[in-house]
């Protein structure tokens, strides 16, 4: 966490850039509420969740690109030598994920109420808010070390993220699924768990507290971060076994 | 014979045919390491694509939002949002090329070599051109696969391709001068995301009318709202500020061009 926050740039792209995108897809996107069977009239409402997921995959680019600086400068082997437990090794630095997920939970919040949009859940919809914006960063900030642990390089770490944009596009980040027409489309981000995490997000600004929403939401967080921890262990004994 | 020697000998034989000469050589290369390398060649396709099944796929709704009048459809309206964005990208990631190829070396002894330098500059626009030929073709067969419709006539058409062909030495021009200044990937944000930012500043996803606030301030000055409104009026045949955007395009073209070879003297400074 420390390494990030002494590092301005690469701070830029998890807390500006997706409000950034935030600010122009809500305004781009603004007609959309006068369809109808939209479900709010504030779209920055409706859209402020996309900018939780983005922010998760900000945290899995840097905290995959951080890991494999180490392992390509040496560092994570000199680590691997000393007496430290190797869940320890990875478990620091998910735990330095999850408190950015936490803090740039809680500027998306506050930007996004500055903004205009009303969270409907209220104070303790926002402490929900953090808590899944920290599992969901814990969860692609883990999948984002398997794969620095599995090829050992920042850039292919990089090449990862516009794969994951392609979930957030082809998911209900734009559009309740009840207005995606395009039946392959909509067929697709049923499918697609980034829709259930969006909305889980969602729910809480546009709906208050919405119990289907939220579990899926939290079972998508939770079995990210699982499959995750489960592709970091397998990397990781890779890793060491070629060490 | 040392680096300094290099260039002044470099420098001295400029002969007409030299440029062309240059860039031929430099075209054939890159386009055939582009198209023997899916690293390359992948995602400059599928990025188009997915923009092109996100927008006109998941927004299809947007179509019937009041006030929206379309004669070609959404798909064919987010069409030439995809069509630019591909187009501008399409010059973008040949910029990415030439950073890269300063990086490994290659460009710094293509320099040494090069009859003329000016040839480096119009071959790998000549890259950008062709690598833009495969991905554009790509999208229309896609779009066209997908049910868009085409209401515009056959010179409408040519308008909508030639506009396009602009905007990828437009893209290219941008980040030529980024990648000769800078003459390392390392500056590949700082390509892209102007690029990016402008595309998405216009209306990308419902005419200029439908826009309201800030939003439609900044996209009544952009010059991609120009793009945009051109193409969409010549697919649609419901012509829209066409020659405003042929215009904005060559008038960038130039402005682009000088600051590409200003920052082709820099780097040939640089040594």
């Amino acid at each position: 966490m420390l390494k990030t926050l002494r590092q301005p740039f690469q701070l830029f792209p998890i807390v500006f850039f997706p409000l950034i995108l935030l600010a122009v897809n809500a305004s781009g996107l603004k007609a959309a509420t006068k369809l109808p069977g939209f479900p709010t009239h504030s779209y920055i409402s409706f859209a402020v969740a996309v900018a939780f997921i983005q922010g998760g995959m900000f945290a899995l680019i840097n905290t995959g690109t951080n890991l494999a600086e180490d392992i390509e400068s040496g560092f994570f082997n000199r680590l691997a030598l000393t007496p430290l437990r190797r869940v320890s090794l990875i478990a620091g630095l998910l735990l330095g994920v999850g408190l950015l997920g936490i803090m740039q939970s809680a500027v998306y919040v506050a930007m996004s109420l500055i903004a205009g949009a009303h969270l409907d859940a209220g104070i303790g919809g926002a402490a929900v808010i953090l808590v899944l914006g920290a599992i969901t960063a814990v969860g692609f900030g883990a999948l984002g070390c398997a794969a620095a642990l599995k090829t050992g390089s920042g850039e292919a770490v990089q090449g990862l993220f516009p794969l994951f944009f392609v979930f957030i596009f082809l998911s209900s980040s734009n559009l309740p699924r009840n207005l995606l027409r395009t039946s392959w489309f909509h067929t697709v981000a049923n499918w697609n768990p980034i829709s259930y995490l969006i909305e889980g997000f969602r729910s809480l600004y546009i709906s208050g507290w919405d119990g289907t929403a939220l579990w899926r939401g939290f079972a998508v967080a939770l079995g990210l971060t699982v499959l995750a921890l489960i592709a970091v262990a397998a990397a990781m004994r890779g890793r060491l076994t070629r060490t | 014979m040392n680096v300094a020697g290099g260039m002044a000998s470099a420098q001295a034989p400029r002969r007409g045919g030299g440029i062309w000469r240059v860039a031929a050589a430099i075209a054939w290369r890159s386009l055939h390491t582009y198209v023997r390398r899916p690293d390359l060649f992948i995602p400059s396709i599928i990025f188009p694509l997915v923009f092109l099944a996100s927008f006109a796929g998941g927004l299809k709704a947007l179509g019937s939002v009041p006030g929206f009048h379309f004669p070609a459809g959404y798909t064919a309206f987010q069409f030439v949002f995809v069509l630019c964005q591909a187009a501008m990208f399409g010059g973008l990631f040949t910029g990415f090329s030439l950073a890269f190829d300063f990086e490994s070396g290659f460009a710094r002894r293509l320099m040494l070599a090069a009859e003329d330098r000016r040839g480096i500059a119009l071959g790998y626009a000549l890259v950008a051109l062709s690598r833009s030929v495969i991905t554009l073709s790509t999208v229309t067969a896609v779009a066209l696969v997908t049910g868009m419709k085409i209401t515009g006539n056959g010179v409408d058409i040519f308008g909508l391709y030639g506009l396009a062909a602009l905007l990828v030495l437009v893209g290219y021009g941008w980040a030529a001068g980024v990648a000769f200044r800078f003459r390392s990937i390392q500056a590949g944000p700082l390509m892209q995301t102007p690029v990016f930012l402008i595309l998405f500043l216009a209306p990308v996803y419902v005419p200029l009318d439908l826009l309201k606030g800030w939003i439609h301030a900044v996209a009544s000055i952009n010059p991609a709202t120009a793009f945009l409104q051109a193409g969409r009026g010549l697919i649609s045949g419901v012509h829209d500020q066409t020659p405003l955007a042929f215009a904005c395009a060559i008038g960038l073209i130039i402005v682009f061009g000088i600051w590409m070879l200003s920052g082709l003297r820099k780097a040939e400074n640089a040594g």
